[in-house]
């Protein structure tokens, strides 16, 4: 860890302006306070943040034993087991999680995606007090509990709620070939709840990054483009949308990756016989109480999401040196 | 000269009714007479009541509220320094590892990070006799995360920063500390609230990993709900609901709007002051 602190950092333009009448203490304490922001806020992630990764990639080779804590794993590590790695490929529940919460997360991707950028491009669009408003009424509910807003989805889709019964008699009278007449929709406790909680809790993490990308764009390349003869949907396809897919990858990345490990919105409003994998793990460790699955469950999941990770880095770094010049 | 876009204000419309007609449903039943949460049978306020003499709901409250005072205060301070440190120090060993730590846990699924912070929690405990898990823990996880949003928040406001201002200060002699409290951080403090603000909810709001670091005894209101929506939906906790919802969006709507008054004032002085001087 020694090797990561902080190295006193090189000096930069704007010291250039000091009197040298400043002298060497001034300029150690500079030196001093510097180093403090870098290293407090660094050591604190590499404690709470790395140093659990390490542990859990421990406790994943090792082995369940009735007890408290219930693993052995110093003893063995780091010459332990891979028999939990390989138990995830033998029980299909595993495998089927994955499988299971990479297509609801990417589903839940594509429509917060479909939602999300036609508002994004209508908030950019919006004139200016406009667009405080409906910014402020975006960030709103994200401010507002989470919990709470799928708890409210939740009243909305019971057999018995209004919003069920009026949908169900919409389309009985409209598309009476569809319903085929019943009192409502059975809509709780299937993936489709699934993906609209997490298509509505993480909506604003796919509007806030376009909004930011769209807001940004130099509408004069609209103009040019439609004085040379482009329709609006062409200026749309040709310009607004190539330029916008900093925003689109951010967006997504920000639904996709805690999508993928959800736990809270299956476990109220999905089917129990498909897990996603976050409710998986969560019931390895709270009720089979067997950490080190738990742990290699964790660990295969990062693994699967190294990449979009690794993705959403790179731009996001991208995007600050862009800022930061 | 251009067509309304319609399509947008179609998208517009829907989109905002998808985010508030289940929480305006959800209000509205919270004032339901009868015990069915969604049969309608008459108006009344006396889930309100009972929420009010609930003991367990008040506990709940209260240590969720102290973990969010305490967790968002040391996040903030955390946040600053490292949204100081990658908006302003261009180059610092391992820079690249601690971009990637800071913007890490937004993206990271809160299952991974409630195992692996509580494993790491017990392991301490077994090495050191130290956290207990319980609020230190809980709270210790919530800074983790909250830490990030902070960092974020504040690392943009300091990237939009004219730092003109900064470097005038210190030709006129000032030293970097006092060009730090007297200068930047004033002019950063509407970033470090809205990162306190923020954090506060999101600690407030936190189930998964709070579900993975607490202890016996240390249920949060996050907690107590998602125990209680896994047996239906009720009218007294739509009342519960209704008046988190209402106290959170109200307060951060007042937050909002006194900022922006204050941005738009602190921009007007600028500008007179510059006008004062040419």
């Amino acid at each position: 860890m020694a090797a990561l602190a902080p190295a006193t950092t090189t000096t930069q333009g704007q010291e250039s302006h000091l009197p040298k009448a400043h002298g060497l203490r001034q300029w150690l304490d500079r030196e001093a306070w510097r180093q403090a922001i870098i290293a407090i806020p660094y050591l604190w992630l590499l404690i709470f943040f790395i140093a659990p990764f390490f542990i859990v990639l421990a406790i994943s080779t090792g082995t369940a034993q009735l007890g408290l804590p219930p693993v052995i794993w110093k003893e063995t590590f780091p010459y332990g087991t891979s028999d939990n790695y390989l138990f995830l490929t033998q029980d299909a529940i595993y495998w089927q999680g994955y499988l299971n919460s990479l297509k609801l997360a990417a589903i839940s991707t594509f429509f917060a995606l479909l939602i999300g950028y036609p508002m994004a491009l209508g908030i950019a669009r919006a004139s200016g007090a406009w667009r405080n408003v409906l910014l402020l009424l975006v960030i709103l509910p994200f401010w507002t509990s989470f919990l709470l807003r799928v708890y409210a989805w939740i009243g909305l889709l019971g057999n018995t709620s209004w919003f069920n019964r009026g949908l169900t008699s919409i389309i009985n009278t409209f598309f009476p070939f569809w319903a085929g007449g019943g009192d409502h929709i059975q809509m709780m406790n299937t993936n489709f709840a699934v993906v609209l909680g997490i298509v509505y809790s993480y909506l604003p993490f796919m509007i806030l990054p376009l909004y930011a990308t769209l807001e940004k764009l130099d509408r004069t390349l609209d103009e040019a483009a439609m004085d040379l003869g482009s329709k609006p949907w062409q200026v749309f396809r040709d310009i607004t949308l190539p330029l916008s897919i900093p925003g689109m990858i951010a967006g997504a990345m920000l639904v996709f990756i805690p999508a993928t490990g959800e736990y809270v919105i299956p476990s109220l409003m999905g089917r129990g016989d498909s897990p996603m994998i976050g409710r998986v793990l969560a019931d390895e460790f709270f009720q089979n109480r067997d950490w080190p699955v738990a742990s290699a469950v964790a660990v295969a999941l990062l693994a699967v999401l190294v990449i979009p990770i690794m993705i959403y880095n790179f731009f996001q770094a991208r995007e600050a040196r862009r800022a930061a010049t | 000269m251009r067509r309304r876009p319609y399509f947008l204000i179609f998208a517009l419309i829907f989109g905002y009714a998808f985010f508030y007609v289940p929480i305006a449903s959800m209000i509205f039943f919270s004032f339901n007479k009868s015990r069915l949460a969604t049969v309608w049978g008459g108006f009344s306020t006396e889930w309100y009541g009972k929420l009010l003499t609930n003991q367990q709901v008040l506990d709940a409250a209260w240590l969720s509220l102290r973990i969010a005072f305490v967790s968002a205060t040391i996040a903030t301070i955390l946040g600053t320094m490292a949204g100081m440190a990658l908006a302003r120090f261009s180059r610092f060993r391992g820079r690249t590892l601690f971009s990637g730590l800071v913007s890490a846990p937004l993206v990271m699924p809160e299952v991974i990070t409630g195992i692996s912070l509580v494993l790491f929690f017990i392991a301490l405990n077994g090495m050191i006799g130290w956290p207990t898990r319980g609020f230190t823990t809980i709270t210790l996880a919530h800074i983790t995360f909250s830490l990030s949003y902070v960092t974020v928040v504040v690392q943009s406001r300091l990237a939009s920063m004219d730092r003109s201002v900064e470097e005038a200060a210190m030709d006129l002699g000032s030293k970097p500390l006092r060009v730090l409290f007297d200068v930047t951080l004033p002019i950063i403090a509407p970033a470090i609230i809205a990162g306190w603000l923020l954090s506060f909810t999101l600690s407030l709001d936190d189930v998964v990993i709070t579900a993975f670091t607490n202890g016996p005894g240390s249920t949060t209101l996050p907690l107590y709900i998602f125990s209680k929506v896994r047996l239906g939906v009720t009218p007294d906790l739509n009342a519960l609901a209704t008046i988190i919802v209402v106290l959170v969006g109200s307060g951060v709507a007042i937050a909002g709007l006194i900022m922006q008054r204050a941005e738009k004032r602190r921009e007007r002085d600028v500008q007179m002051a510059i006008a004062a001087n040419k």
